[in-house]
């Protein structure tokens, strides 16, 4: 067997190309080009600087949730909720971004950590039950998704505009958007978030890593029994990796409302982002880098799908089945394990 | 035919080792044949190969004197071997015949499983051998030494002829281990052969006709166990002179440095499990706490180290008192815990040796400064504590599960007692470990009681009990029962004592 990490590296990589080769053959056997539709999907994505703005723009998102749900797995935890979480951290930011008036350095803080602030309260939920009651964090994270929504919309509806669908837009001084990054991105809506993104993925590693508190928690989630033998909290850190969790997901929130659309409207189903998230950590291995790359792969993978009912003339509906089928060999690391360590032994 | 199996010069290797050197082992037919070998030497491997789960670079296997080639259990199992594995593989919540009967099936011409056939057949294996095993009980509801005779009769519903035993009484009660041996007995009256992994030494001295023994993967030799002795076994097996009694100096017992009084513990389900126990803890002596699992002996140990609540009673440490602190403030005013559960109370098998070193420190400096942690640092100290304690792993930022059970129990015993505790309770301390390791923790154990530490040893092996301890204290039924010293007691005694049997006349301290 190859070196771990090498190895870590090697499952991602095949199981997105094995799901490349799956859809390649669904196009064929549909009666599409592969190369036209791939061809689309790259052009999509990457074909000019306003296709490589969306793609960013998209994939800040998708590096949050990932960001939650890895830190929630990395400390023994399965956060469904991210979804949830974003839809709360997306409503609180445009709530601050809408109502309050004051300056740009401090009305845009403020939006961001009311983002991350919703989205931890939303994850505390989950976290003091199971903390206190023994309750599985997986029930009650999918349950808080549906109150999350119904929640959100109604507070549209009723609070923040009297009985329309959308929110006013938030005030400039809370915006995200930066015309420095739309112009050399030929007016896409690139905005400073992917920053903020970025700078949250570090902060994961260093807390997950270099911590103390990391190593709480990782070791909570590994052995409760141990953890309270060494002398730490575990209902404490239980429901602290939920918070911190809940607030990667609510500023994946943020994003969405301070940046790509300023303004909140009602829906009648998830946005997906906290679900995609899902996919993003498993495909990242649930390290902080991993679901960078992994978050840059779905923002490309949705941007440039886009594309391809136009440039190929690929139905969308296709389009999402190829995507699926990349998660799907994602979440079947297991199968793509087996298939190296056999190709491996072949080899010799 | 001479013999039923051999397996010849066997060589197997993984990346990086070889777990198998040329080793030789021959069953005769009719025999119990002792594999002996310490943690890590190499019994499991050469037994998988044997059994088709490895395949072996070099020798052959040969049964009943023909060249097998086996390359998959179910060819093991066909050529009529059967393995009754250390950790049960038994489906919980179905009944003994449905496990027998599982992946072999009988079936009536319909295609049912033919229940009656299957429970008569598993019945009468059952008599045969003398396993009083109940056909319809369900796994949940027997105990561990039954479901022991569940893997037996498996094999044996399977055709077996060679039985290979791993480590069977790693998990028994000295009842059972009794019990298990008439087994082995009448399973080799009825024809059968059996090969017996272990490292107890005991037990083969009992039970088997001759042994093989493996040092770090090499085959050293079969010898007939009649014309050996534990003595030779273990400098055989250790490869080097093994001393059994643990030399001490006659102990200088100090201040006091922990008080129980009173004290009463529930357990898990509210039943009073300590009963309003008295102890006293001096420095510089060993206190071992005799009793049959189940007094409330761990009950007591939570207690001290404030995983459990305590009822009512106190709890003092150097005369301040400990009763109901959290786990971290216990350790800090000096307790250190060698738990009875390494797996789920010493370790966090995912975290590097280095990691678990610093399980109760790593909050402190110089592990840790502003809650960023030090690695440097952590490894530093780990590097230290593997040299000093022998601890053998291939470096500090291995994980804890790869290593061997003595190897993590060093490991455990090097943090505890590095953080140099007033008291050190050691539960078990070596539970499932082989004759080396075992002498090592002792003689660790008497070093800090000869450096002034208070150490409270609980163990369920009189042997043990008897060697380390200066004082012994029987628990049983939640309390303190008697109070002897090794020197004037015999392990009858201490049999007697914690079966609650009443103590005999003019013996004053005893009484409670």
């Amino acid at each position: 067997m190859p070196s771990n990490k090498l190895f870590a590296l090697l499952v991602p990589i095949v199981s997105v190309l094995m799901g490349l080769i799956a859809g390649a053959i669904i196009m064929l056997v549909s009666g599409f080009s592969p190369i036209d539709g791939y061809t689309a999907l790259w052009n999509g994505a990457f074909g000019d600087s306003y296709t490589i703005g969306e793609t960013i723009r998209r994939s800040a998102p998708y590096i949050l949730t990932g960001l939650s749900i890895a830190f929630a797995f990395r400390t023994g935890l399965f956060n469904i909720g991210a979804e949830g979480q974003v839809l709360v951290g997306w409503l609180a930011a445009v709530w601050v971004g809408i109502t309050i008036d004051a300056p740009m350095y401090i009305h845009l803080p403020l939006a961001v950590l009311a983002a991350a602030v919703a989205g931890g309260l939303w994850a505390f939920v989950p976290g003091i039950l199971k903390a206190k009651l023994g309750v599985h964090e997986v029930i009650v994270t999918i349950m808080m998704n549906y109150i999350a929504l119904f929640t959100t919309n109604e507070i549209i509806r009723k609070v923040l505009t009297s009985g329309q669908t959308t929110t006013d837009s938030i005030a400039p001084s809370a915006s995200l958007a930066s015309e420095w990054m739309q112009s050399i991105t030929f007016y896409s809506r690139l905005h400073y978030g992917i920053l903020i993104a970025l700078f949250a993925a570090a902060i994961m590693w260093f807390i997950i890593q270099r911590t103390t508190i990391g190593y709480e928690l990782k070791s909570v989630g590994f052995n409760q029994h141990a953890s309270r033998y060494a002398g730490m909290n575990v209902s404490k850190n239980i429901v602290l990796s939920m918070v911190i969790a809940g607030m990667f997901a609510g500023l994946a929130g943020a994003m969405e409302g301070l940046g790509t659309y300023g303004n909140m409207s009602v829906t009648a189903g998830f946005s997906n982002l906290g679900f995609d998230g899902i996919a993003v950590a498993l495909l990242g291995a649930n390290t902080a880098i991993g679901v960078v790359f992994a978050a840059f792969l779905f923002g490309a993978l949705k941007e440039g799908a886009g594309e391809m009912p136009t440039g190929a003339g690929i139905p969308t509906e296709l389009v999402d089945i190829i995507i699926a089928l990349i998660i799907f060999f994602v979440a079947s690391s297991y199968i793509i394990r087996w298939v190296i360590v056999r190709f491996k032994k072949e080899g010799k | 035919m001479e013999y039923v199996i051999e397996m010849l010069n066997i060589r197997k290797e993984f990346p990086g080792i070889v777990a198998n050197d040329n080793i030789t082992i021959q069953l005769k037919p009719g025999e119990i044949h002792a594999l002996l070998g310490e943690n890590g030497a190499g019994k499991s491997t050469l037994m998988n190969v044997l059994f088709g789960l490895y395949q072996p670079e070099q020798g052959e296997i040969r049964v009943k004197g023909k060249k097998a080639n086996i390359t998959n259990p179910n060819i093991a199992n066909d050529l009529g071997i059967g393995m009754v594995h250390q950790h049960f593989m038994l489906v919980e919540p179905f009944t003994v015949t449905q496990n027998i009967v599982l992946g072999n099936e009988p079936t009536k011409k319909t295609g049912v499983i033919n229940v009656e056939k299957a429970r008569k057949d598993i019945k009468e294996i059952s008599d045969r051998y003398g396993l009083k095993v109940d056909p319809d009980a369900k796994i949940s509801d027997i105990s561990v030494g039954m479901q022991q005779r569940v893997e037996i009769l498996k094999t044996l519903y399977r055709g077996a002829d060679v039985l290979i035993f791993d480590e069977p009484t790693a998990v028994l009660t000295p009842q059972e281990i009794n019990e298990l041996m008439e087994i082995m007995r009448s399973l080799i009256k009825e024809g059968k052969s059996i090969i017996l992994i272990t490292h107890k030494l005991k037990e083969i001295m009992e039970v088997c006709d001759r042994c093989t023994v493996i040092r770090k993967g090499k085959g050293i030799g079969t010898v007939n166990v009649a014309q050996t002795n534990t003595n030779e076994l273990a400098s055989l097996m250790v490869g080097r002179e093994v001393h059994f009694k643990t030399e001490k100096q006659q102990a200088e017992p100090k201040d006091t440095v922990l008080t129980i009084e009173n004290l009463v513990v529930k357990d898990s389900r509210k039943v009073d499990l300590v009963k309003g126990l008295n102890l006293e803890l001096r420095g510089g002596e060993i206190v071992g706490i005799a009793g049959v699992d189940g007094n409330g002996q761990s009950e007591l140990i939570e207690a001290i180290t404030g995983l459990r609540q305590a009822v009512s009673g106190r709890i003092k440490l150097k005369n301040k008192n400990i009763t109901n602190k959290s786990p971290r403030k216990v350790t800090e005013s000096g307790v250190g815990h060698i738990p009875q559960d390494r797996h789920r109370f010493g370790l966090v098998l995912d975290y590097s040796i280095g990691e678990n070193i610093v399980l109760q420190t790593y909050y402190k400096k110089p592990y840790s400064k502003a809650k960023v942690l030090n690695y440097k640092a952590i490894y530093e100290k780990a590097e230290s504590i593997i040299k000093e304690y022998d601890v053998r792993t291939p470096s500090v930022y291995t994980k804890a599960r790869a290593l061997s059970g003595g190897n993590q129990q060093k490991a455990i015993i090097g943090r505890e007692v590095d953080r140099s505790p007033d008291l050190l309770i050691a539960a078990q301390p070596t539970r499932g470990l082989d004759v080396g390791a075992i002498e090592f923790i002792h003689k660790k154990l008497i070093e800090e009681r000869d450096k002034g530490k208070a150490v409270l040893l609980i163990s369920f092996e009189l042997d043990e009990i008897l060697n380390v301890s200066d004082r012994i204290a029987v628990m049983f039924d939640g309390k303190i029962v008697a109070e002897v010293t090794p020197e004037e007691t015999t392990e009858q005694e201490l049999g007697l004592l914690m079966a609650g049997s009443q103590v005999k006349e003019g013996d004053s301290n005893a009484i409670q």
